[in-house]
């Protein structure tokens, strides 16, 4: 490619003009085979009474009645819903904490972050069977420390609380690193000489933590809080393995529909345009508070 | 008050400890190594406990903990499992689909992410937009017409039925972190190599992509760990052992062992460790494709 430039001129320019749309073509395509085209079949199939063989027959909002009617649904989207506010919200404020620590210097600072990515590594299903190991009554770790510190009175894998609870456990010590990288991010962009000057100015170390730090982080946890919402929201291996399919949440509730019962799988089908639309709320509610943000600063 | 003596020298970015009395200072330090220790152990803690019951006899392995803890050592557990000719072929699987998308993921996403870095052309906000919002999709919404279309193609409980999945899911981050790398590059050497005679494509394959290396190694990385960690599809589209991975083996080992948590364990640490390991070698490149959002976001 040294001295034929001439040769090639003519031809790059027309190359040019279709050029990127060629390149992001296999992008797009496969993302509208496996992720758009399905969804708009899911919303069809989901006003069917079909099962996975056939369609069946037209039956309108029918099959979203029969959902909301379901007990087991109504359970699901609590536990969803429990599970994915208590994580979430814990984990921001952890993550917070664990960033101030990884932040600061100190020796063997790459060995502790790079173990607190351990938890990030691993398959969320094998923590799952780990976790399950931990709590199994009565002499696994954690359910024998619950114990005999009086926490608990039952087994924790026999009761659909506290297995929710368990769930959130495991999901903390799962994501919390993740959240603290983001936040840990958005703390390396804060100048030093503004928290220098304020320091100066007579301000405590929390009194710069709160008027100072936490401001200018809160697009940094807003991002995270995005992220692990919508991540916990989906959230299926912690419920299904962990709780050995005695506990759903929303994502197990709809597999049930398509692998496991034939019966449920028009609702498993509503259900599916539920979790969708409802999760796309949820993306648009985190966006917009981004952008408002944006705007004002 | 005399702000001079409050400078310190501590470079650190944020909080830089504002000058106290020496013995408080110490006090703090000594609280902050506790800390430091209380994150490195909360982190690989269960790791460590799973690894001692990976290690205990059948019949040491329900004591209560501390009988566990000092329980003589014996590797009969990871006997049974690493002589499982099942188990070994889920991990085999699991290297085969982890890898073929990866490479599949690289090849697609470094075309889209050079169209999104480079061109202007219109829909290239759209298209981006588009692709970043897949990373927020919940799954389960489309299993039930995934499901039905491979049937359809034939390659329900084959190898691609997971892999396709796979790639999609993984397109966003791998698209992000590329672009990222992409805009950071020079655009004097392909200049330079334009005035060479170079074509678009050779620029891209010969000039960028070596120069993105470090960029596709991270998307790589994380490509890998998230197929690897991948079940909810791998437990949908694939159904025996001879397809399915070991993500989803594991679990099932709770059936086929059913007391038999030594296996258990030992079987989810085979399919921890190498992950462990290569997020312990790569950890800078994860820590900057995690964080490489959050901070251009």
């Amino acid at each position: 490619m040294t001295s034929t430039a001439t040769l090639h001129r003519p031809r790059r320019i027309k190359e040019s003009r279709a050029l990127p749309y060629l390149l992001i073509a296999p992008a797009v395509a496969i993302v509208a085979a496996v992720v758009i085209w399905p969804v708009v079949q899911t919303v069809w199939l989901s006003l069917y009474s079909g099962t996975i063989r056939n369609t069946g027959d037209f039956v309108g909002v029918e099959n979203y009645q029969t959902l909301f009617a379901d007990p087991d649904f109504l359970r699901a989207l609590s536990n969803t819903g429990v599970f994915t506010v208590c994580s979430v919200a814990v984990e921001l404020v952890l993550g917070v904490a664990v960033a101030l620590i990884i932040n600061r210097g100190f020796r063997g600072r790459g060995l502790v972050r790079a173990v607190t990515l351990v938890p990030w590594a691993f398959p969320t299903a094998i923590s799952a069977i780990m976790f399950r190991l931990m709590f199994s009554d009565p002499n696994g770790l954690l359910s024998w420390v619950a114990y005999k510190l009086n926490l608990i009175s039952q087994p924790i894998l026999g009761s659909q609380d506290l297995m929710v609870v368990a769930a959130v456990i495991v999901d903390i010590w799962k994501t919390t690193p993740f959240v603290a990288l983001l936040i840990l991010a958005g703390l390396q962009t804060i100048p030093g000489d503004t928290l220098e000057a304020a320091a100066m100015d007579g301000a405590g170390a929390v009194q710069r933590f709160f008027r100072i730090v936490l401001p200018l982080l809160v697009p940094s946890i807003l991002i995270a809080a995005l992220f692990r919402t919508l991540d916990a929201y989906r959230v299926y291996e912690l419920f299904w393995v962990m709780g050995n399919r005695q506990v759903d949440s929303l994502s197990t509730y709809v597999y049930e529909g398509v692998r496991v019962s034939q019966l449920q799988f028009p609702t498993g089908s509503a259900a599916s345009v539920f979790v969708f639309i409802t999760a796309f709320i949820i993306a648009l509610f985190f966006v917009i508070a981004l952008g408002a943000r944006r705007n004002k600063a | 008050m005399s702000t001079s003596t409050q400078r310190t020298s501590r470079a650190t970015a944020v909080a830089p400890a504002p000058a106290e009395p020496r013995r408080s200072q110490e006090k703090g330090l000594w609280a902050f190594r506790l800390l430091i220790l209380w994150l490195f152990v909360v982190s690989i803690a269960p790791l460590l406990w799973v690894m001692r019951m990976s290690l205990a006899s059948a019949g040491d392995i329900g004591r209560a903990p501390l009988e566990l803890l000092f329980a003589p050592v014996t590797v009969e557990a990871w006997g049974r499992v690493l002589s499982d000719k099942t188990f070994l072929a889920t991990l085999l699987n699991s290297v085969i689909i982890a890898t073929t998308t990866t490479l599949v993921c690289m090849v697609i996403g470094s075309l889209a992410a050079y169209a999104f870095a480079r061109f202007k052309f219109r829909g290239s906000n759209v298209a981006l937009v588009l692709m970043l919002m897949v990373s927020f999709f919940p799954q389960v919404a489309v299993i039930i017409p995934l499901f039905k279309q491979f049937v359809a193609w034939g390659i329900i409980n084959n190898y691609p039925a997971a892999i396709i999945p796979n790639i999609v899911f993984s397109l966003p981050t791998t698209i992000f972190v590329l672009t990222v790398f992409f805009r950071e590059i020079p655009h004097s050497l392909e200049e330079a190599a334009k005035i060479d005679g170079a074509t678009q494509l050779q620029t891209f394959t010969r000039v960028m992509l070596p120069l993105a290396v470090p960029g596709l190694l991270t998307a790589a990385i994380l490509t890998f760990v998230n197929s690897w960690n991948d079940y909810l599809f791998a437990n949908t589209f694939l159904f025996d052992a001879k397809t399915w991975t070991a993500t989803v083996q594991i679990p099932q080992f709770a059936t086929q062992y059913s007391i038999d948590y030594g296996a258990q364990a030992a079987g989810a640490l085979a399919v921890t460790i190498p992950l462990v390991l290569v997020v312990m070698i790569f950890q800078r490149n994860i820590v900057s494709g995690l964080t490489s959002g959050a901070v251009k976001g």
